[in-house]
C-alpha cells in the first residue's frame, strides 16, 4: 500500500507539551516544534491538531469479539470499528468463541481475519484449558508458537478453580514468558449467582454474589503464581478487598498484574433496582464503597490498566427478565469518557497516568511492542482526544453490532475525533475514513 | 393507586391502607346475599403462572370471578414457554387476545416489574409472587388479617409485634411482609438460622433473631414459612429434625405464645416440619381465615389497579 506521509500539528501530548510529530510509511519518524515549518516535511498532509490531546493509541487486554461462532452479536470487523471509534488501536480478543480458541487453528483464523479487517491490531488470547472447561491444558506453546504469537492465555467467563490446572498453567506459560488472565470467581460459592451480595440483593430477592468468591480466588492465586515465579493477570477486579489483596501482593515484590473495567469505576449495585439487565454484568457491580477502592487503586498504581471487557450481546438476550439475560456490557466506545469522567475530572488521575493505564501498561503486560507510545522510530498508533468536548451516548449510532450499553443517554465528556493505526487515519472527525492498514 | 402492583415497596402507608379499607368494604356488601359485584363484567384478567400455585392462582380466579371478570388461566406447563417461548412473546401474545390485566407469577426475581416496565404491553400487571423477591398480595392479606384480629380496623398496625421464622433468605412472603407490616406501623422479627437469614438483612425495618424460644414470648402474631427440604441437600440446616427442633411451631413451644396472640402460615404447611398439627389446628391458628381474605385483598386489588372508582364513573357500581 501507499503511505500518506503525514504531519500533526500542534499536537497536545499527556505531559501538556505541544509538538508536531511527522509520520512516514506508517512510522512516528520526528517528534519536535514547529516541524511544520521545517525543511523536509513541506509535502507532508498537515493535520492541525489545534492543541487537542494525542494519545498513544488505547490497548484493551480484554474484548469479546465473537468471531468464529457468534458472528449476530460482534465480528472482528465490526467489533475493530467499535475500538477504532474508542480510540483503541489494540484489542485482545477474548477466547469463548465457538469453536474456543483454545488451539492454533482458531487463534490464527482470528489474527488473519483481524489483518482483513485492517483498522486495528487483534492479538487473540489462548484458552487456559481444552474448551474453557478447566479440565485439561489447552496446547499453549502450540498457540504460543503460532502465526498469532499468543501471550496472554485466560477462561475468561470461567474461572480456572482447580488449584492443580491453575498450578501447571501458571508454571507452564514460564517457557515463552505468557501470562494466565484469570477470570477469578470461586464457582462453588457463585453458582446461579445473579448480583453482588448485600443489601440490595437482600431487598431484591436476586441470588448473591459474594466479595469472597473474587477474593479467595485472588489470594489463592497470587500465593501460588509468586510460589512458582510466574506471571499472574487478575481480571476485571470489582471488590475493595481485592485491590487491598493485589496492593499487598505489590508491596511484597510479587509478580501480579490487574485491571478494572469503565463500568465498575463509575457504576453500582443500585442499578439492578429497576432489575433492568442491561446492568448484568460478571463479574457483578459492587457497591459505592467498592467503586471509590477501584478508582483510588487506579490512581495509585495497584491497578495498573483499565480493561474494557467489551461484551456484545443481541437485544434479546437482554429484552427479558433479569435471570434469563446474558451476563455483560458492551464498552469500547464508551471506555475513555467513563475514565474521564470518573478519574480525571474528579482529579484522581492526571492524563499522563490515563495514557499508562490504558496504553502503555497494557502494551507492556501484554508485549504488543509496537504499542503503548508515541515515540521516534515506532509505528504510528496515535488518536486525538477533544478533552473539552463531550458527547450524548447512543446505542444507535455504535459501531459495535450490540447495543448493550447501560451508557446510552448518558452525556460523557471527551471526544475521540481521530485515530490512526499505523500511521494510517481510519478514523477522522468521529468518521470512519474507509481507508485501512495492509 | 398505581396501575400496576409490582412490590410492597412501590406502596406508601396510605395506599396499603387504601386497600385494605376497600378489602373490608368489599367483605360488607358479599356478606350478605349478594356474592357477584358487576364492577369488571367484559373485563379481560389473565392468569400467567410461570410456576405451580394451585392455591394462589384460584385465589386470584375466584377474586376476579367475583367481580365479574372473563378469566383466562395460563400455565406455563405444556405451553409454548415450555418450548423456549420468551416472557416477552407469552405476554404479547396474550395482550393481543385481549387481556387488560396479567397476574404474573415467575421463577425470576424482578419478572412482574420487567413485564410492566419494558414497554411489552399496555396491560395492567399484578405480581402475584416473582422468584426469591416479592408476593405482595401475600402480604396485604396478612396485614388484614392482623388487622382484623387487633382491632385495629381503620387504623394502622402500631403496637403489634409480628415474628416471621423460617426460610428468609429465599421467601417472597417474608419480604413483602416485612415492607409492608412496618409501613403499617407493626414491629416485625425475622427468625432464621443464621445459614436461611439473608447477608444484608442489616438494612431491612425488622429485628434479626436466631432464637426462637426467645422472641416467641413477645409476639401477637407468628408468621411460620414454608420450609423446602431440597434446602437440607444444599446444606443449609443438617436435617428436618434439627430445623423443626430450632425453628418448628411444635406443641412444646405452643406454650410459649402470649395470650391473644395469633399463629399464621400462607400455605402450603408441611405438617410436623415447620409447624405441628397441634399448632396449625389450634384456636390461635387463623391460617384459613388467611385464605379467605385473600379472596377479598385481591379482589380489592383488582378492583383498584383496574381505576377504582373511575370504574363506578363508567357506569359500574361495586
Amino acid at each position: 500500500m501507499t503511505f500518506t506521509n503525514l504531519l500533526l500539528h500542534n499536537a497536545r501530548l499527556a505531559d501538556g507539551s505541544v509538538v508536531d510529530i511527522a509520520v512516514e510509511h506508517g512510522i512516528t519518524t520526528r517528534i519536535g516544534s514547529d516541524l511544520a515549518n521545517a525543511h523536509g516535511f513541506k509535502t507532508h498532509e498537515k493535520i492541525d491538531v489545534n492543541q487537542k490531546l494525542v494519545l498513544p493509541g488505547l490497548v484493551d487486554l480484554h474484548t469479546h469479539l465473537r468471531e468464529p461462532g457468534f458472528e449476530g452479536s460482534e465480528t472482528i470487523l465490526s467489533g475493530s470499528k467499535s475500538a477504532v471509534k474508542g480510540g483503541y488501536t489494540a484489542v485482545s480478543a477474548m477466547a469463548n468463541t465457538w469453536p474456543v480458541a483454545d488451539n492454533a487453528g482458531v487463534v490464527e483464523q482470528v489474527s488473519r481475519l483481524a489483518r482483513e479487517a485492517g483498522l486495528c491490531d487483534v492479538f487473540p488470547i489462548g484458552a487456559v484449558t481444552v474448551g474453557l472447561k478447566g479440565e485439561a491444558l489447552a496446547e499453549l506453546s502450540a498457540m504460543a508458537n503460532s502465526a498469532a504469537k499468543v501471550r496472554i492465555f485466560s477462561d475468561d467467563g470461567n474461572c480456572v478453580s482447580d488449584p492443580v490446572i491453575m498450578r501447571r498453567a501458571l508454571e507452564y506459560v514460564r517457557s515463552f514468558d505468557g501470562v494466565i488472565a484469570q477470570h477469578a470467581q470461586e464457582p462453588r460459592l457463585t453458582h446461579g449467582s445473579q448480583m453482588n451480595e448485600g443489601a440490595v440483593s437482600s431487598k431484591l430477592g436476586l441470588k448473591g454474589w459474594p466479595a469472597i468468591a473474587e477474593e479467595s480466588i485472588i489470594a489463592r492465586d497470587i500465593l501460588m503464581a509468586n510460589y512458582l515465579g510466574s506471571r499472574l493477570h487478575i481480571c476485571h477486579l470489582t471488590t475493595r478487598g481485592g485491590v487491598e489483596l493485589v496492593r499487598w501482593a505489590k508491596g511484597q515484590g510479587m509478580a501480579v498484574t490487574a485491571e478494572v473495567t469503565p463500568h465498575h469505576l463509575i457504576l453500582t449495585d443500585e442499578s439492578a433496582s429497576g432489575f433492568d439487565p442491561i446492568y448484568k454484568v460478571n463479574p457483578p457491580l459492587r457497591t459505592s464503597a467498592d467503586v471509590l477502592a477501584l478508582q483510588d487503586g487506579l490512581a495509585d498504581g495497584t491497578i495498573d490498566i483499565v480493561a474494557t471487557d467489551h461484551a456484545p450481546h443481541p437485544n434479546d438476550s437482554k429484552d427479558c427478565e433479569w435471570s434469563a439475560a446474558s451476563f455483560g456490557m458492551v464498552g469500547l466506545e464508551t471506555a475513555l469518557s467513563v475514565v474521564v469522567k470518573t478519574m480525571i475530572q474528579s482529579k484522581k488521575m492526571s492524563w499522563e497516568a490515563l495514557a499508562d493505564r490504558m496504553s502503555t501498561a497494557p502494551a507492556r503486560i501484554g508485549g504488543y511492542s509496537s504499542h503503548g507510545k508515541i515515540s521516534e522510530g515506532s509505528p504510528a498508533h496515535i488518536i486525538i482526544v477533544d478533552t473539552t468536548g463531550a458527547w450524548k451516548v447512543d446505542r444507535e449510532l455504535m459501531a459495535s453490532k450490540s447495543r448493550n450499553t447501560p451508557f446510552h443517554d448518558f452525556e460523557l465528556p471527551a471526544v475521540v475525533t481521530d485515530t490512526f493505526y499505523n500511521g494510517v487515519q481510519v478514523l477522522r472527525d468521529r468518521n470512519f475514513t474507509g481507508a485501512k492498514y495492509e | 393507586m398505581n396501575r400496576h402492583l409490582l412490590s410492597v415497596e412501590d406502596l406508601t402507608s396510605d395506599d396499603a391502607l387504601h386497600i385494605l379499607d376497600t378489602a373490608h368494604e368489599l367483605s360488607r356488601i358479599t356478606d350478605g346475599a349478594i356474592r357477584k359485584l358487576p364492577t369488571l363484567r367484559g373485563r379481560t384478567v389473565v392468569n400467567l403462572f410461570f410456576e405451580d400455585s394451585t392455591r394462589t392462582r384460584l385465589s386470584f380466579e375466584a377474586a376476579a370471578k367475583r367481580l365479574s371478570a372473563d378469566v383466562i388461566s395460563f400455565s406455563a406447563k405444556g405451553s409454548s414457554v415450555s418450548k423456549g417461548e420468551s416472557l416477552k412473546d407469552t405476554a404479547q401474545t396474550l395482550e393481543a387476545m385481549g387481556a387488560e390485566l396479567i397476574i404474573i407469577r415467575h421463577g425470576s426475581s424482578g419478572a412482574a416489574a420487567r413485564l410492566a416496565n419494558s414497554g411489552w404491553v399496555g396491560a395492567h400487571v399484578i405480581n402475584a409472587g416473582d422468584g426469591t423477591h416479592e408476593h405482595p398480595t401475600q402480604a396485604l392479606l396478612d396485614a388484614y388479617t392482623i388487622r382484623s384480629h387487633f382491632d385495629k380496623r381503620g387504623g394502622n398496625l402500631s403496637g403489634i409485634h409480628v415474628g416471621i421464622v423460617g426460610d428468609i433468605l429465599h421467601s417472597r412472603v417474608a419480604r413483602s411482609n416485612a415492607l409492608l407490616l412496618t409501613k403499617l406501623g407493626a414491629s416485625v422479627t425475622v427468625v432464621a438460622p443464621p445459614t436461611l437469614m439473608p447477608i444484608g438483612v442489616e438494612s431491612w425495618p425488622v429485628n434479626v433473631s436466631f432464637n426462637f424460644d426467645e422472641v416467641l414470648p413477645q409476639l401477637d402474631a407468628v408468621m411460620m414459612l414454608r420450609i423446602q427440604s431440597e434446602r437440607m441437600d444444599e446444606s443449609y440446616f443438617p436435617s428436618e429434625r434439627e430445623y423443626s427442633r430450632m425453628y418448628g411451631l411444635g406443641s412444646n413451644r405452643m406454650k410459649l405464645l402470649k395470650s391473644g396472640s395469633i399463629i399464621m402460615h400462607p400455605g402450603p404447611m408441611n405438617r410436623g416440619l415447620e409447624i405441628a398439627s397441634a399448632a396449625a389446628d389450634d384456636d390461635k391458628s387463623v391460617i384459613l381465615e388467611q385464605v379467605q381474605n385473600g379472596v377479598l385483598v385481591r379482589m380489592a386489588v383488582l378492583y383498584l389497579t383496574m381505576g377504582g372508582p373511575q370504574l363506578i364513573s363508567e357506569g359500574v357500581t361495586p
